[in-house]
């Protein structure tokens, strides 16, 4: 079934284009809106975003290929991003990450089988003062112990 | 000696600092835009600018002053454009979310001046992905702003239209480089371009443009409310250029990890016991990353050699490099960078072949691809760095370590390749025996240790 984007993403989307000169500028931030309705960037998503924006299906995929954060797969409700760089890893960073694995019962880049978290290991956040640290979905949980991370955990599998 | 200040600080843990409100109980809120917009022309306002020495804050240090006075004085058929770097993402680096989160207007009213300055109408703060609460908080200024009549067709009442936009990115280290995010601006690959042209002549959308890092934009008004020639004398080292006052982090190995506001100029000594709180477990010091992991380690056993009296450095000769004052020249003498002046501090007790392996793998990771000795140079840094840990490398693997690194260097478009072998270099350099140790089986991944104390 070829992707729509719902009416208040339509009426973003509008907005976004008239914050640049050139409609292929607005590939990142469409895409950005198409994961977050649908989770993933689906061959459709890439169709609709080439379509939009007048820009060919190997541009738009070039772009989704190179960036991290997205998904060219579906992944579960929640994403559990560790940091695993340098700063965090002095900080137990490494630890945290094993930690997950454990209580998950799941390696990075694995979803749990009641598809609830995905984890993953992140390069630097930008947290390094108060590592270590993940993120979880949109939020930053930092000066992590090993308590806290039993509350974030339980509090996502709920 | 340390001299705290809160030029850009000054909303920090007030309550709802980062709103209008509290800017203008603080600041007293764009005031400072709205003087030179309507009384300064924009050459007056670029002169007084360089008076101020604010080298840039992501790193490269380049005179901010200086970058504007490149672009086209007269703005011809093609646009201008500012585009701001809020791509934090070097490791070690934790300062710009800090102004992003807790004072988003010193962001914005610093856009307006330097989209004036530099004869621009918009600005595009480009924000790495992750960042979701300094996106909210900066597009919350914004509007702020743009409801008082401080954006928007006529800033102030002057004809001078400025908008402000937030670009997401969407998770590349590599975007932080200046041409790669003007790529990812116009909605392609973060690929570095080729330099010249320089952005100043064709940047984004193929126009003249300023790019310059968030901390950078934000003490453009500290720096014009105070007068420019005062700011710059607030720092330790504006007889050589170095002016004003910025934000220093100090992660790591410390008791007190976080970001400061200090006058240019402190010492690491000073940085990790009077702001850090000292070492973690009270251990030695093995080495500190100046400035994030592009910037070459130093160990405490390293000392300044300039007996020639007239060297700037001179004035410390013979001392550790941790009691010379941080600034982008004294750290280019002590052979390594500035970078973003966020200090991560190793104890004695840790594995410097595991740091190297942890960002190698980190280089691997984010290298873009489109330069074969970075692609692949990262890449086996990695591999190796992997293999010695595990004990399977050979002494010839060790060394290939340094021919890798050094084909990286100087062979790319972008300066990631040196952001890569440098600091390779550096460890190899710094910690030979330990490195060796692993090649004999002396030293084990299993004993290895990156924390001082177990987590829990």
């Amino acid at each position: 079934m070829p992707f729509a984007l719902s009416p208040e993403r339509e009426r973003e989307l509008q907005q976004i284009l008239e914050r640049y000169p050139t409609k292929m500028a607005a590939t990142l931030p469409l895409l950005h809106l198409c994961q977050e309705q649908n989770g993933w960037i689906s061959d459709e998503v890439i169709e609709f975003v080439s379509q939009r924006l007048d820009v060919s299906t190997a541009h738009v995929q070039g772009v989704v290929t190179f960036y991290t954060l997205y998904n060219r797969k579906p992944v579960g409700k929640h994403q559990v991003w560790v940091c695993r760089t340098l700063p965090c890893a002095l900080r137990g960073g490494y630890d945290v990450l094993a930690y997950c694995e454990k209580k998950l019962g799941v390696h990075a880049g694995e979803t749990t089988p009641d598809g609830k978290i995905t984890l993953r290991t992140a390069e630097c956040l930008a947290s390094c003062g108060t590592g270590p640290m993940m993120q979880v979905d949109k939020d930053y949980h930092e000066n992590l112990t090993r308590e806290r991370v039993d509350a974030i955990l339980a509090k996502l599998s709920e | 000696m340390l001299k705290r200040t809160d030029y850009l600080t000054r909303t920090y843990g007030k309550p709802e600092g980062w709103k209008l409100a509290a800017y203008e109980r603080e600041y007293g809120g764009y005031q400072v835009a709205k003087r030179l917009l309507t009384t300064m022309s924009r050459e007056q306002v670029v002169d007084e600018a360089k008076k101020a020495n604010i080298r840039g804050r992501g790193g490269a240090g380049f005179p901010m002053g200086v970058k504007w006075s490149f672009m086209p004085k007269v703005v011809g058929a093609k646009p201008h454009y500012l585009v701001v770097n809020a791509d934090e993402g070097e490791p070690g680096t934790h300062k710009d979310r800090t102004l992003m989160e807790l004072n988003p207007h010193a962001v914005v009213e610093g856009c307006i001046i330097a989209c004036y300055a530099i004869g621009a109408h918009v600005a595009y703060i480009y924000v790495r992905d992750e960042l979701h609460l300094s996106k909210t908080r900066l597009w919350g200024a914004i509007s702020e702003a743009k409801a008082r009549g401080f954006l928007g067709k006529a800033p102030f009442g002057k004809d001078w239209e400025v908008e402000v936009y937030v670009h997401s990115g969407a998770g590349a280290y590599i975007c932080g480089e200046e041409t790669s995010m003007l790529n990812s601006i116009e909605g392609r690959r973060g690929e570095p371009r080729m330099k010249p042209p320089f952005p100043a002549n064709a940047g984004a959308f193929g126009c003249p443009t300023t790019v310059n890092n968030l901390e950078t934009i934000a003490s453009v008004p500290a720096a014009f409310g105070l007068g420019c020639d005062e700011w710059s004398k607030l720092s330790a080292l504006h007889t050589i250029g170095d002016g004003g006052v910025r934000l220093y982090g100090i992660n790591g190995h410390v008791k007190k990890p976080g970001v400061v506001e200090l006058a240019v100029g402190p010492t690491f000594n000073e940085l990790i016991h009077d702001i850090g709180g000292g070492v973690l477990g009270d251990k030695a010091i093995m080495c500190v990353i100046p400035g994030g992991s592009s910037t070459p380690v130093l160990r405490p056993s390293e000392t300044v050699n300039a007996p020639d009296p007239k060297s700037p450095m001179h004035p410390h000769h013979g001392k550790s490099v941790f009691d010379v004052p941080l600034g982008v020249e004294t750290m280019r003498q002590c052979g390594t960078m500035l970078g973003t002046c966020c200090v991560t501090v190793i104890a004695e007790g840790t594995d410097p072949v595991w740091c190297m392996q942890n960002l190698m793998q980190f280089y691997g990771h984010e290298s873009c691809g489109q330069c074969t000795p970075c692609r692949e140079g990262s890449a086996w840094l990695h591999l190796v760095c992997t293999k010695l840990l595990d004990g399977e490398a050979t002494k010839e693997e060790l060394d290939s370590l340094h021919d890798i690194a050094n084909g990286i260097m100087g062979n790319t478009i972008c300066a990631f390749g040196e952001g890569t072998a440098m600091p390779a270099l550096a460890f190899l350099q710094k910690f030979r025996p330990e490195f060796e140790a692993y090649v004999k089986g002396a030293r084990k991944r299993a004993d290895a240790k990156l924390t001082v104390e177990p987590w829990s």
